[in-house]
């Protein structure tokens, strides 16, 4: 690596790029799939989410990878596990005091955060390894990727599911008296899962590389 | 591999524990204050709840405003009353209400309870206990009003901490809450009987009982004894009135 690289070079795009489509964490490496059916259900929660997962990812990122000199081998599960919970205890903290009606909504899925694979996946895989900015940014990017897919997936699912989007009605009266009704299915968790793999199946179609040879 | 020694390790983990504590602590002190606010108007919320007020909670601009409003307005009174129904003076309902999990600690006899008195625009009463009790998962919580007979439910409300989705948790909804409404937790007789939550037996006809959740046998089981618990700590004063 040379070291006047540019700060968004061409390798550094890559790294937010990247986790947005062709190694999406959800629909390409299904990681974290479990808090993705559980707060799709509405628009709002999963943007919080979104934004939370954002802040906690970008941060344990790049503190993981000024202290990856100093982090002892036989001790670095510990000390990437104290400091993502230690984000996630911050956000949680603070939804409480400025966002109380979502931190509710979010309930224990907050706490989850620590436990979502993809954080720790990428500490382990790339912020040990890389420099601060290009972890910022891998940070950023993956959060992104997972990110998308909760908004699309909750996007349909309150479409559908109750007719409204952050909770604005936007099916109008006029559907509902011709006999049009929510799909209650949608808001259960099931559907998540069904409108996730619906994603993946667009996304496999479309780019041919996803597809596994067997 | 680098190596690092045992005492590299040790002095490693002391130091980030302590930075981590530090950092934890600090932002917990800071923002309590607003925490605490945001509970505060939660409980105002779910008193109002009880007699069907402040409906407009999740529509105003100005949410905690509009609470402290509403409560203000239509909760004229509180008192507390101890165990043989006898008003305790010097005591705030609304303080006792914020930490009510500390009642639950004490022997039963020594316990506080308070009521909310609720004014509706023409001049009517009703009068609100909290409740609270065990879940399947954690605690469960509900404000009760009744008419001005001390007998009669005017409105009840239930939130939980972690019940189950479509289970336990389903308390917390309309069609739980409603049945509650008109039911009577004395006997003809006088007695205190409770609102017993049933395995879907008559539970229509029966003044005394609702339909349990099915699926969510321990959320109600929970809630069957946590109405009569608390309840039967009001009987005293209730039947004094």
């Amino acid at each position: 690596m040379t070291e006047k690289e540019p700060l968004l070079s061409a390798k550094n795009l890559k790294l937010i790029r990247e986790p947005l489509g062709q190694s999406n964490p959800i629909t390409v490496q299904v990681l974290g799939i479990c808090s993705a059916l559980a707060i799709t259900v509405q628009l709002k929660p999963a943007i919080v989410m979104t934004i939370s997962v954002i802040a906690v990812m970008a941060i344990s990122n790049v503190v993981i990878s000024l202290l990856r000199k100093l982090i002892p081998p036989r001790i670095r599960i510990i000390v990437e596990l104290v400091v993502i919970a230690t984000l996630v205890i911050l956000v949680d903290e603070i939804l409480q005091a400025f966002a109380y009606e979502v931190s509710k909504q979010l309930s224990v899925f907050v706490g989850l955060i620590i436990t979502n694979c993809i954080i720790m996946g990428r500490l382990e895989a790339f912020a040990m390894a890389n420099k601060p900015w290009a972890s910022f940014l891998d940070g950023l990017g993956n959060a992104f990727g997972y990110g998308l897919i909760l908004i699309i997936v909750s996007f349909f699912r309150e479409l559908f599911g109750a007719g409204t989007l952050l909770g604005y009605q936007v099916i109008p009266q006029s559907f509902y008296d011709f006999g049009y009704e929510n799909n209650g299915m949608m808001v259960l968790p099931p559907m998540a899962l069904v409108v996730v793999g619906i994603i993946i199946w667009v996304q496999r179609s479309r780019n041919k590389d996803l597809v596994e040879q067997n | 591999m680098k190596h690092f020694s045992n005492t590299y390790i040790f002095i490693f983990s002391v130091i980030m524990v302590i930075i981590v504590a530090v950092l934890l602590s600090f932002v917990a002190m800071q923002l309590k204050p607003l925490q605490e606010l945001n509970k505060e108007i939660e409980r105002k919320e779910d008193i109002l709840a009880s007699v069907k007020e402040a409906g407009e909670a999740s529509d105003v601009k100005e949410k905690n405003t509009y609470i402290e409003q509403e409560f203000s307005k239509y909760i004229t009174d509180s008192y507390v009353v101890d165990y043989n129904g006898e008003v305790v003076e010097g005591e705030d309902a609304f303080e006792i209400t914020l930490k009510i999990e500390e009642q639950a600690d004490k022997e039963f006899e020594n316990r506080l309870f308070p009521v909310f008195v609720y004014t509706d625009e023409g001049g009517g009463h009703c009068y609100i206990v909290p409740v609270r009790g065990k879940g399947l998962w954690g605690p469960i919580w509900g404000y009760i009003s009744f008419e001005s007979d001390f007998n009669t439910i005017y409105g009840a409300i239930f939130d939980h901490v972690g019940e189950t989705p479509g289970l336990g948790a389903e308390i917390n909804t309309t069609w739980f809450e409603s049945e509650f409404e008109g039911k009577k937790i004395f006997n003809e007789k006088g007695n205190f009987v409770s609102i017993a939550v049933l395995k879907s037996t008559d539970t229509q006809s029966n003044p005394h009982a609702v339909d349990a959740i099915s699926g969510g046998t321990i959320t109600s089981n929970g809630l069957n004894d946590m109405l009569e618990e608390n309840l039967s700590g009001y009987v005293n004063h209730f039947k004094n009135k």
